[in-house]
């Protein structure tokens, strides 16, 4: 049996140096043990050379073995030189975390990550005074040797402050400039109190609800051990002891009589949560305020808003779209997103003013279906299109429009009350009682087109359609008309 | 009025703010103080810095600006028909108190909500104030997470972006009908314009590729809702729908399910009883599944009873035995997407067995290795030296897990 003294506990470098040495000279595991430190000599102690693994040994090893050493169990030193001794014949055996070697180091790994974490967590600082001003002092017991991999942490969340770290292994502390470690202290060298402490005890207390005490949830992530060096522990008991009193005193206590406004608060939107027929809108301001209340199909509750139409007051060219998709949804206007890019650049061409006509949709709420964190635009449904046609008809009665452009099927069948076909019907202006109406492709089509030669023809007919429309309301094509009146 | 001093009105303004459950100081962009005058970091995770007898994490020092309230929402602590003990902060007090504690190591940042004084922007104003002085005048770096009021203006909100790292509305109920009851003077469109607000916050602060212009910061870590369990009649699937609705939407970062609890001075319009603990349990299981197993709403509602998830078992062990034919699956050869629908093996168990197969045929044992239950696994799988044979099937397969299954952290009984 060989015996390997290593400088300190965590000698990563000195149990590398010796792991290489052994491992070319074909030691095995079972003839090596390893100690630490200023232990009782346990037989013959070897000096190891310097030496060098015959055999590349993964990065992803070393970083475990980094991570291992630092653990208090006393077999780590072994356990890592008998996954160095495998790794020779099994290339892969870091990759392979159902191997018993592999999964024990993992779990030790865990382990240290777990008290480094449980470091940054539960270090609590207490003020001290010197000549040089305040300083934050701290005693922690960490379960294992990571106050140096937890350091820098500190430095950078309190750079510009001096603070120490005080544990039984060893000190860090911090001046504004420098880190530096030095050997562990016992507990009286750490302060006593902060006046603070009783003011974050009174945070943690009233911050905790008695009525859902679950005392082993708590302790799975803050056990017992941990609780004398946790100001706030002091007050556990007195919590869970008081909580049951506590919790039943609310549930038995009297209710409280909502306050009569309240009362009259909800009497009065109950009424109006449920949607008035017999109500006249006056203005198309009207529509965008009364279509928040819109409950005449379902589409509602899934939107973010009613988006009505949009534009002056009386105009002699009406826009219907389909429908407000995503980004129209989240900003409450009409024909903002892609494809009201796209239509805003072919008004534009056609030498249409946007800002004189009204634009609106066949629809006002965003139909769609949730994909994780994306909304797919749904098409809307008949009786959808009809539920909704009564604010269409309102923004038509009020803006008084001489011609209506459909956008697509679905304006369409809103417009005309009847299924329509874009390419049949295209081109030529049906006669709507109160306005002509005419009907062409959506812009959306026309970002839908995969080839280039079908989009730019398709780009030509729109730009020509609106054209058109815009010459039969009696709109005048004045040069930068499309910069507006 | 008794002027109540520091640690009474820290005292009543932390227990009227704990009735939110959001905690997580997480998605920051990575900083440092390094390089500033003041103090704090982020790296993107959340820390935890004690646990209440709740069960509850403390990350953040979550408090209220005042619990004054001029609303009156039946299921809160602060409205205004509640004879709760009222108190106010002023801005310097917030900022005094969060950088005394963070000092310390006691909290990752400020967690800060108020009740509605005055009228929206008012609120909003003060807690915007608190947020532009710890970041501009203290150069603070620890994490900030801001309520944001409804109706609260578009600009109010942009500044608020500025300087908090995340940002929540709370969408409070599941109905919007009982939204419309309990708390007349909100409205859901204007809670869900405040989550549109956000979202198209974040997609401008997004550096534009062909300018290369760095635009303003705008809550790098997104937004949060909350939603009440049990204080109105929806159901489950409902709960979901509403969820799934709300994550593809507005892009949130949680969804924070909190069951109705009783509160100090309770209003006569709302159920008084234990909080029902086990359905909040499940229902955060459930939309686990949904975000990171890839199951529908429709697919966890399909195996739940009348729209409610069992209680007796979690969301996915309902839905495999609701699901037998899809199983037995070959661990040593399933996709990956077969795999994490498995009871039992999670995110991580299932990349490992991944990893490990492509090495040696999983037997049993090495799965015991790398899950935490083997009993809840082996029914569903096959491994080198395991099949299932009829105990997929069996009538009382579920009675058997659930016997077979370690006590799940559950309400202690208030007796104790």
């Amino acid at each position: 049996m060989k015996i390997v003294r290593l400088a300190h506990e965590t000698d990563f470098g000195g149990w590398r140096r010796a792991a290489r040495a052994l491992r070319s000279a074909g030691v095995s595991p079972e003839a090596v043990a390893w100690t630490a430190g200023e232990q009782a000599q346990l037989g013959e102690e070897v000096t190891v050379a310097d030496g060098d693994c015959a055999f590349p040994v993964p990065r992803e090893f070393v970083e475990l073995a980094r991570d291992v050493v630092l653990h208090r169990d006393p077999a780590r030193f072994a356990l890592l030189y008998r996954l160095l001794w495998r790794l020779r014949n099994e290339p892969g055996l870091m990759h392979v975390a159902t191997d018993a070697d592999v999964a024990r180091a993992m779990e030790l790994r865990k382990g240290v990550e777990r008290a480094a974490y449980r470091l940054k967590q539960y270090v609590r600082f207490r003020e001290v005074e010197d000549d040089k001003g305040a300083a934050y002092v701290a005693w922690i017991e960490p379960e294992h040797r990571v106050l140096a991999r937890a350091a820098p942490f500190f430095v950078e969340r309190f750079a510009n402050m001096r603070w120490a770290v005080l544990t039984p292994d060893a000190c860090a502390s911090w001046d504004g400039e420098a880190l530096s470690f030095s050997p562990g202290v016992s507990r009286e060298e750490a302060p006593a109190d902060d006046a603070q402490e009783d003011v974050w005890r009174a945070y943690f207390a009233a911050t905790f609800n008695p009525a859902r005490l679950k005392v082993k949830a708590m302790t799975a992530q803050m056990p017992k051990s941990l609780w004398r060096n946790l100001p706030e522990a002091q007050v556990i008991p007195r919590l869970i002891q008081q909580a049951a009193t506590r919790a039943e005193t609310m549930v038995g206590a009297p209710h409280t009589e909502p306050s009569k406004r309240t009362a009259r608060a909800v009497a009065r939107s109950v009424r109006d949560g449920t949607f008035d027929d017999a109500y006249v809108p006056t203005s198309v301001a009207d529509v965008w305020t009364a279509v928040q209340a819109c409950r005449r199909c379902d589409l509602w509750r899934d939107a973010t808003q009613g988006v009505a139409g949009e534009g002056p007051a009386r105009a002699a060219l009406m826009f219907v779209g389909e429908q407000p998709g995503d980004q129209e949804d989240l900003a409450g206007k009409p024909f903002i997103g892609p494809a009201g890019q796209m239509f805003d650049k072919a008004l534009a061409e056609a030498g249409v003013p946007r800002a004189e006509t009204y634009v609106t949709n066949a629809v006002k709420h965003f139909k769609h279906e949730p994909r994780g964190k994306r909304r797919i635009h749904a098409k809307p449904n008949v009786g959808e299109i009809r539920a909704c046609r009564w604010w269409l008809e309102n923004e038509r009665r009020l803006v008084r429009p001489k011609v209506i452009v459909a956008l697509g099927a679905t304006a369409g069948q809103a417009v005309f009350d009847r299924p329509v076909s874009v390419s049949k019907d295209r081109g030529h202006p049906f006669d709507l009682g109160d306005a002509q109406g005419l009907i062409t492709v959506h812009p959306a089509y026309l970002l839908r087109l995969p080839s280039h030669e079908d989009r730019a023809r398709a780009w030509k007919l729109f730009v020509a359609d609106l054209r058109a429309a815009w010459e039969l309301a009696g709109g005048s094509h004045a040069e930068g008309a499309s910069s507006g009146a | 009025m008794a002027v109540l001093d520091l640690k009474r009105k820290l005292e009543i303004l932390a227990d009227a703010a704990k009735y939110d459950a959001s905690c997580a100081s997480s998605g920051a962009k990575k900083r440092t103080s390094l390089d500033g005058k003041g103090m704090g970091s982020t790296d993107g995770k959340s820390i935890c810095h004690a646990f209440t007898p709740d069960g509850r994490c403390v990350s953040l020092l979550k408090i209220l600006l005042t619990n004054f309230c001029v609303y009156d929402c039946a299921y809160c602590v602060n409205r205004v028909s509640s004879n709760v003990p009222r108190a106010r902060f002023s801005v310097q007090e917030v900022v005094d108190l969060t950088l005394s504690f963070y000092r310390r190591n006691y909290i990752e940042g400020l967690f800060l909500s108020s009740g509605i004084i005055r009228d929206s922007d008012y609120t909003m104003e003060q807690l915007v104030r608190v947020a532009r002085s710890l970041r501009e005048d203290h150069d603070f770096r620890g994490y900030i997470h801001l309520k944001l009021i409804p109706e609260a203006s578009a600009h109010l909100v942009q500044e608020a972006g500025l300087y908090a790292d995340r940002l929540s509305a709370n969408i409070e109920l599941p109905r919007e009908d009982s939204l419309k009851a309990f708390a007349p003077e909100k409205d859901v469109r204007t809670i869900k314009q405040a989550m549109g607000l956000v979202r198209l916050g974040r997609e401008s602060a997004k550096p534009d590729p062909k300018t290369k212009a760095q635009p303003k910061r705008f809550a790098p870590a997104g937004q949060s809702t909350q939603m009440i369990v049990g204080a109105d009649a929806a159901r489950d699937d409902e709960i979901l729908a509403r969820s799934e609705a709300l994550y593809a939407g507005y892009g949130l970062s949680r969804v924070y399910y909190s069951a109705f609890s009783p509160i100090p001075d309770s209003s006569a319009r709302l159920p008084l009883a234990q909080p029902p603990l086990m359905r909040e349990h499940r229902l955060y299981q459930a939309d686990w599944l949904m975000r990171f197993y890839g199951f529908t709403q429709a697919e966890i509602a399909g195996s739940s009873v009348d729209g409610m998830l069992d209680l007796a078992v979690d969301p996915k062990l309902a839905w495999a035995l609701q699901n037998r034919d899809r199983f037995p699956v070959d661990l040593n050869t399933a996709e990956r997407e077969v795999l994490l629908r498995v009871p039992g093996l999670g995110v991580k168990s299932v990349d490992k067995l991944i990893a490990s197969r492509r090495w040696r045929r999983l037997r049993l044992e090495d799965v015991a290795r790398v899950c935490a239950s083997i009993a809840r696994v082996r029914p569903f799988v096959i491994a080198a030296d395991w099949s299932p044979g009829g105990l997929t099937d069996r009538a009382d397969l579920k009675a058997k897990l659930v016997a077979a299954k370690p006590p799940e952290p559950q309400q202690l009984s208030l007796a104790l």
